[in-house]
């Protein structure tokens, strides 16, 4: 299957003034045509960033590629100009931001800040767009949409706002979607109304869509594939089974032990990943995650670990597969033949 | 880059403590904000050049061999000179000296009634805001009346009835400039009354007046600051504006409004009288309002421990 | 909403009867009185007191005039004889209303383009350019603005003439003179006010949209940019106007603000009062509308009736 976007050893960085701030680093996915694609990791881990990258919405400056490219249909988006950049946000790929409270034009009207979508397109005319626009609103699950249409964002309940800019972000039909943190800022109910809805547009519109959460129990209800974030690089990926129950790094591991469950037995306690993300002011040599991973090495200090396959999908970054590393749960690449250890 | 060797390969843990290690060192509110303060060149020169003024008012018209309401028909619109360092005016005075005693006036009055403007605007604004209800109600009808008054025009006739002269200036100023201050500092206290650190350390049965000074005060006497520097600016230009249409000093007295005036009176035929006292009020205005500007990124808890 | 303009309609009425109040006392209060003159006898200075219904207990006075002030009546000028304040009002406020809409015009204008460029160009020499002239702009008085304008146009170069207010040639210097503050102000305030915009989550949401800056800077950022300048209106209006009252003079333009404060040093106790009342009036006013105008701007108000 062609790959709708790949993204290829993607490196971006943010000029402050304490320095050159390393947020994404080295990092590089696809995108296939009707996925659900998760990228999941702790705050400050980068995955926002490598998001915003996919459309340019980072503020440059401060924030520059170092290097890499993103493929979208065969084209590099970093090479693009203005113009080219404009006809791929919005109609190609969507956007759903983190926190619709604020995601929204105060002072615009709900239809019109959707029919905006179709400003470039010309020979549109008004009613086509005002129809499109209660389509889409319908869709979304919006009843009385005419109401809505003519409403203004401070008239509308959070769950209610998200839709809306699903339903922006949908409007211009795109191929992919990427919504980032998308359901963060709402209450749990409709966190799941709203992820309900996702799956749904995602079956019958057939868009792909790149999820980003930090909540794993997220990306089991909807992700096929799953990538892990962890200081600015991706340190594990693969379907989302393989990455809830044959998990290979350290940091995936800290991650699902780290959420509340309903088999979680009572009295049990939950287990943290003690520490912070590391400063990407100065990244460390090693492997980013070396500081609070209990299976942490000399080695793991030293250098910066290799990508390890596992089987089709699945790949790890981690000291912990190579032939020399010690037995651990998380082996998955059976120690060479004639080892003695 | 180092070699892969097998004894590299074991496990040693976690190393929490050489991450907490990089946090930065623990540095006070005020302590940072002073830091910040002269790290900011601009302010920081500002203040300099303010304390300058200050200690010229203070000092040059005493160390000046000339008095400076002393007039001398021989030494009329004379330019800037050895002896008259910048001149003398249409009355043969020497404008060194009346530029320094100006200097004492205007920023006597612009200290004065801001830091008397901000002080009564903070503590009825406070009682007003962290009592609510009662009080509240009727300060805020108050000031909600006075508020829609020009306060130019209140100024003004206050002058007008209680007469000239710096007391009598600082009075009319202070009449209805807390106005400003009480609006703000009550918002600010409003705020902060139901923020929940205000709200935990009630719940452990603080009284109020610990709360305050423990809680609130320090919250707020940043923003204070910083509205009370950009106050006197405000201050020194009403003034100079009373002054200029002929309310505020009388002469002989004099201060940067009256000898602008005085100096824009000679602008046809002898400009260098304007320069003085319009640079002064200029630079003195400029320099509080950039060192305004420099404090309130200084205090800005959002900006803490940036550069 | 009509609640709250109900509201605002009341605190308006109540603030302008407090201040004809007090203006009354006040300008009772003030020393010296009109009728001091070398020629005067007695029994003309008792004939004028009547006439003027001086010799009446003060509270008589204060009702009588309260009840023409209600009739928009504000008596009669003590030294301009034989003129009433009306006159006097209506002859020269279109001078200094005249000013003011200029100057208001010019500093919002420019103001605004400065704020907005300056916004656009953050940290670059465009920015700074725009911020040292907000700077300057508030740290000079009027009065002062006014004399080097007059200076280097009108002196110096002989561009422009610096007296009289005949001519739109003639209304240049003043209505700068008057405005440059309010530009600097205006200029700062919007410059903050699309910093925060033009970071705001809506911004990336219309930048994710497609939209061309340009559209995006004229249909999202500037109408929310510009609600936190509408708040500073009321204020700007009250600077203006304290701006022609030494503009004016400075100038030798007929306006009201002239007449002020010639009444003023004259004692002339009534169009004192009147033209007080008169400019207590139309700020009152003026801050009515912007308030009103506000909630027109912002829906988030319209709807709640609530002010932020």
């Amino acid at each position: 299957m062609e790959n709708l976007l790949e993204v290829k050893n993607l490196t971006f960085s943010f000029r402050t003034y304490g320095g050159v701030v390393k947020a994404v680093r080295d990092v590089s996915f696809e995108v296939r045509p009707g996925e659900i694609l998760g990228i999941v990791g702790e705050s400050g881990c980068g995955k926002s960033v490598t998001s915003s990258c996919i459309m340019r919405l980072n503020p440059e400056p401060p924030g520059f590629f170092e290097g890499g490219e993103i493929l979208y249909k065969g084209k590099d988006i970093l090479k693009m100009n203005k113009k080219e950049l404009r006809q791929i946000r919005g109609t190609e790929i969507g956007f759903i931001f983190q926190d619709p409270m604020t995601s929204l034009n105060p002072t615009m009207r709900i239809g019109k800040q959707i029919e905006e979508v179709f400003v470039n397109k010309k020979g549109m005319s008004a009613a086509e767009k005002k129809q499109k626009a209660l389509e889409i609103l319908k869709l979304v699950g919006i009843s009385d949409g005419e109401k809505r249409y003519r409403q203004y964002p401070h008239e509308l309940s959070g769950g209610m706002k998200q839709r809306v800019m699903i339903a922006i972000a949908l409007v211009g039909s795109p191929s992919i979607v990427i919504a980032d943190e998308p359901t963060t800022s709402l209450d749990v109910t409709i966190e799941a109304q709203i992820l309900e809805l996702l799956k749904n547009l995602q079956k019958t519109l057939g868009t792909s869509i790149i999820l980003i959460t930090h909540d794993l129990g997220v990306i089991a209800k909807l992700c096929d594939r799953v990538l892990v974030m962890y200081g600015g690089k991706i340190v594990e990926r693969g379907t989302a089974e393989e990455i809830f129950y044959d998990t290979a790094h350290p940091y995936t591991k800290g991650l699902m032990q780290s959420i509340a469950r309903l088999d979680t037995a009572k009295g049990e306690k939950l287990k943290p990943i003690e520490g912070t993300p590391p400063d990407l002011f100065s990244p460390p040599v090693g492997c980013p995650f070396a500081a609070r991973c209990e299976y942490c090495m000399d080695i793991c200090n030293e250098m910066p670990p290799e990508t390890y396959d596992l089987s089709g999908e699945h790949e790890t970054c981690c000291w912990l597969q190579h032939e020399f590393a010690p037995d651990s749960d998380l082996r998955k690449v059976p120690a060479e033949k004639g080892e003695v250890e | 880059m180092a070699e892969i060797t097998r004894d590299k390969f074991k496990v040693v843990g976690k190393n929490i403590q050489s991450m907490e290690s990089i946090s930065r060192p623990n540095i006070g509110y005020w302590q940072d904000a002073w830091r910040r303060i002269r790290k900011n060149k601009v302010a920081f020169f500002s203040l300099c050049l303010i304390g300058f003024y200050v200690l010229m008012a203070i000092f040059a018209p005493m160390l000046s061999r000339y008095d400076f309401s002393t007039q001398s028909v021989a030494e009329m619109n004379q330019s800037f000179s050895a002896n008259h360092w910048f001149g003398t005016d249409s009355l043969g005075r020497d404008l060194w000296v009346r530029a320094w005693k100006g200097a004492r006036v205007s920023l006597t009055i612009g200290f004065a009634a801001s830091i008397i403007n901000a002080c009564t605007g903070s503590l009825l604004g406070g009682i007003s805001g962290f009592y609510g209800g009662k009080v509240d109600m009727i300060i805020q009808r108050i000031v909600d009346v006075l508020y829609g008054i020009p306060s130019m025009i209140v100024t003004i006739l206050l002058m007008v009835v209680i007469g000239n002269g710096v007391h009598c200036l600082i009075l009319a100023m202070c009449c209805v400039g807390w106005i400003g201050s009480c609006r703000f500092v009550r918002g600010e206290v409003l705020k902060l009354r139901e923020s929940d650190f205000v709200a935990a350390a009630r719940i452990l049965g603080v009284p109020d007046i610990v709360i305050i000074v423990k809680h609130i005060l320090p919250n707020i006497m940043g923003l204070i600051i910083t509205n009370l520097t950009m106050a006197i600016p405000g201050a020194i230009f009403q003034e100079a504006f009373l002054s200029y249409i002929g309310l505020g000093i009388k002469p002989p007295n004099c201060s940067w409004g009256v000898l602008a005036k005085d100096g824009i009176a000679q602008l046809r035929i002898h400009p260098y009288q304007v320069v003085v006292p319009a640079f002064l009020i200029c630079t003195t205005m400029l320099a509080l309002n950039l060192l305004g500007d420099g404090l309130r990124d200084a205090f800005d808890p959002k900006l803490r421990g940036t550069e | 909403m009509a609640k709250y303009i109900a509201k605002r309609v009341l605190l308006a009425i109540v603030t302008l009867f407090v201040l004809t109040s007090v203006v009354f006392v006040l300008v009772r209060l003030m020393p010296g009185d009109p009728f001091s003159s070398d020629k005067m006898t007695p029994e003309i200075r008792a004939n004028l007191e009547a006439y003027y219904g001086m010799d009446k207990p003060l509270p008589v006075q204060y009702i009588t005039y309260m009840k023409n002030v209600l009739h928009g009546d504000l008596g009669y000028s003590m030294k301009y004889e034989g003129r009433t304040v009306n006159q006097i009002i209506a002859e020269s406020f279109p001078y200094s209303a005249d000013l003011g809409i200029r100057s208001l015009c010019f500093a919002l204008f420019f103001g605004l383009i400065l704020g907005i460029i300056a916004a656009l160009n953050r940290g670059k020499k465009l920015d700074f350019f725009c911020i040292l002239i907000a700077i300057i702009g508030t740290s000079m008085p009027d009065f002062i603005m006014g004399s080097v304008l007059q200076y280097f146009f009108g002196i110096k170069w002989k561009i422009l003439p610096v007296a009289q207010y005949t001519s739109f040639k003639h209304t240049i210097l003043p209505s700068i003179a008057v405005g440059f503050y309010t530009l600097a102000s205006v200029s700062r305030l919007m410059r903050s006010s699309m910093l925060e915009v033009v970071t705001s989550d809506y911004t990336k949401t219309a930048k994710a949209k497609g939209l061309s800056d340009l559209r995006i800077t004229i249909k999202h950022q500037i109408r929310n940019a510009i609600t936190p300048i509408i708040t500073i209106m009321g204020p700007t209006v009250a600077s203006v106007l304290t701006g022609t009252f030494v503009i004016e003079a400075l100038f030798a333009i007929p306006g009201m603000g002239k007449h002020y404060v010639d009444s003023i040093n004259m004692n002339d106790y009534t169009l004192v009062l009147g033209m007080t009342i008169f400019y207590g009036a139309f700020l009152i006013i003026a801050i009515l509308v912007v308030d009103i105008l506000y909630g027109i701007v912002d829906p988030r108000i319209r709807l709640s009736g609530k002010k932020r």
